[in-house]
């Protein structure tokens, strides 16, 4: 009976390897193909791959669209980590009723779902726009200002402080630092394993996040790569080179972070579980 | 105790930044979600209609189209990824196993990816003279090009096998990290006693895990609820309407045609409704006592 179930389980996990790593192949493979030969199902490394990719810089925005991403989601991730792991800090080493239940109010958010609220969310920032243009309607600052805290990090620190050492705030304390110069020169520093994991998951939901910015970044100077490469995929005559090529530019930052970060990685995924 | 005082002020000062962000990008647009699915009119021109968009509701065939496939989606796609990511992990679990982490990883790659990213990739995988055509006319399995993206049928067959592909591995690691927490020793009894792989699963594995499989399944149920991005760019809604997800319909009401935020929050207060009833559906199978 062993004997048998072996072979079979290599079996099974070989098939799942290659349906996961198809795709990925097919993708590196086709950017270095012209278009014809991806049509044509070529499965071989061709010799295309610089045509392609200069074909994409002239014909298709794609060093605006890269800025855009790239400005989006390092200030979103910077800021998500900042105001998150305060508040995370906050709810367990401040604890009290009154937080303890506020923090249950906030959880609640997790379970809203975001298609239910963008119309309201384009009608508030239609609203700023009257008062504020530069955080309004079809700005950067509008892409990322409604994903600057969200439960889920806020959860994702509060568990991750728990394993913090309190030892070490009563040091601050008799040092003389203050409450929040504890938590930058202490906390911050000591922690740096949980910003990382945290970092990770941030970052890459913002230079993957569609919706939002399709609804509220309108002119053609403010597209993000999600945006672009939609507008790529709809194309009626598509180059394949040209767009896998887009494709595996805007995959490589999340697929490097992974391969480089793995543990990190792995960890900012299962934050919301553990503890 | 005036110390202790000031210390709990603090700690406000700490989260108040937060508890405005998610009040105002989330609890307000939530109760203003709620008073415009009573208001109808053109873009910003809105005036109180009563439960006229909740009526509207079930006269429109392409909310009722959206709602079937969303429905759909959800039924099939959730437990075949969870079973499949359910039977991956318990292999994979094997220390005596080669290769366990390139299958692993490899297995969890998919997740890395975009989701507009991999549905342009899967679009033009099924197009009608695309890769996985090719492959089955090669090998013999069909003779004429089988319709992936202009057949209603395949086309929903299309967007559940790449939901499949992309998420099967993310949920897979939830479940191997709560397997190395099982007692082996429980399976030893087990085999002792003469229980088979079969029932050592059904009886030991699956209760043990019960409480990642409830949160997969929720985490699952309100991703899929809100499905976009991959309709949009595998099938825009199409052929007709019949891939159409809820979300996409809501951006269409919005943004596509003539804007009417009105019945578009109406249609948006489904999703949540049905976000609540599942998860409490779910809660109520899994028979959690917390």
């Amino acid at each position: 009976m062993k004997k048998f179930k072996r072979p079979l389980t290599y079996l099974f996990l070989s098939i799942a390897t290659l349906i996961s790593i198809y795709p990925f192949f097919w993708m590196i493979v086709s950017m270095t193909n012209e278009s014809v030969d991806v049509t044509q199902g070529r499965q071989l490394p061709g010799t295309h791959l610089f045509e392609n990719l200069s074909k994409l810089f002239d014909q298709v925005d794609m060093v605006t669209a890269l800025t855009n991403s790239a400005i989006i989601a390092i200030a979103s991730t910077f800021l998500t980590l900042l105001i998150a792991s305060l508040a995370g800090y906050g709810f367990q080493m401040y604890r009290s009723k009154g937080k303890d239940i506020v923090f249950n109010i906030l959880l609640l958010s997790m379970m809203i779902p975001f298609a239910s609220i963008m119309v309201p969310l384009y009608r508030l920032f239609g609203k700023i726009s009257q008062t504020a243009p530069f955080l309004g309607i079809d700005t950067l600052t509008a892409a990322f200002l409604p994903t600057i805290t969200t439960a889920f990090f806020i959860f994702f620190f509060k568990q991750n402080t728990k394993m913090f050492p309190k030892d070490l705030i009563e040091a601050g304390r008799i040092d003389g630092l203050s409450e929040i110069g504890i938590f930058f020169r202490i906390y911050v520093p000591t922690m740096k394993t949980t910003y990382a994991a945290a970092a990770i998951i941030a970052f890459m939901n913002s230079w993957n996040n569609f919706l939002w910015p399709l609804v509220v970044l309108q002119s053609p100077d403010k597209q993000t790569i999600p945006l672009l490469i939609s507008n790529l995929g709809s194309s009626y005559a598509p180059d394949y080179g040209m767009i896998m090529s887009a494709i595996t530019i805007a995959t490589l930052p999340t697929a490097l972070v992974f391969f480089f970060m793995q543990k990190h990685f792995v960890a900012g995924m299962m934050g919301s579980v553990k503890g | 105790m005036k110390q202790l005082m000031k210390k709990n002020n603090i700690g406000w000062l700490f989260i108040i930044v937060s508890v405005i962000a998610i009040g105002m990008f989330y609890f307000y647009p939530m109760f203003d979600a709620l008073l415009l699915s009573f208001q109808s009119g053109m873009g910003a021109n809105l005036e109180y209609v009563g439960f006229g968009n909740w009526s509207r509701l079930f006269n429109d065939p392409t909310f009722i189209q959206a709602l079937i496939n969303t429905t759909t989606y959800l039924m099939v796609q959730v437990p075949i990824m969870i079973v499949l990511a359910l039977f991956f992990s318990v292999l994979l679990n094997d220390e005596t196993l080669k290769f366990r982490g390139f299958f692993r990883t490899a297995i969890f790659l998919p997740a890395v990816t975009s989701l507009v990213a991999y549905s342009v990739i899967f679009k033009y995988m099924f197009s009608g003279d695309g890769i996985v055509n090719q492959l089955l006319i090669n090998l013999n399995l069909i003779d004429v090009p089988i319709a992936f993206l202009s057949d209603g049928f395949w086309a929903k067959i299309v967007i559940i096998v790449a939901i499949t592909w992309r998420w099967t591995g993310y949920n897979m690691i939830f479940y191997l990290s709560a397997l190395q927490n099982i007692d082996k020793s429980i399976y030893e009894a087990a085999r002792i006693d003469g229980a088979s792989s079969f029932q050592q699963f059904l009886k030991i594995t699956v209760p043990m895990l019960k409480p990642i499989i409830l949160f997969t399944t929720i985490t699952s149920t309100i991703g899929t609820l809100q499905i976009f991005d991959e309709v949009v760019n595998i099938t825009n809604g199409g052929p007709g309407n019949s891939t159409i997800s809820i979300s996409q319909y809501i951006y269409d009401l919005s943004f596509k045609y003539t804007p009417n935020f009105g019945y578009a929050a109406t249609v948006s207060y489904v999703i949540v409704i049905l976000v609540i009833i599942l998860s409490v559906i779910q809660f109520k199978v899994a028979g959690d006592k917390e």
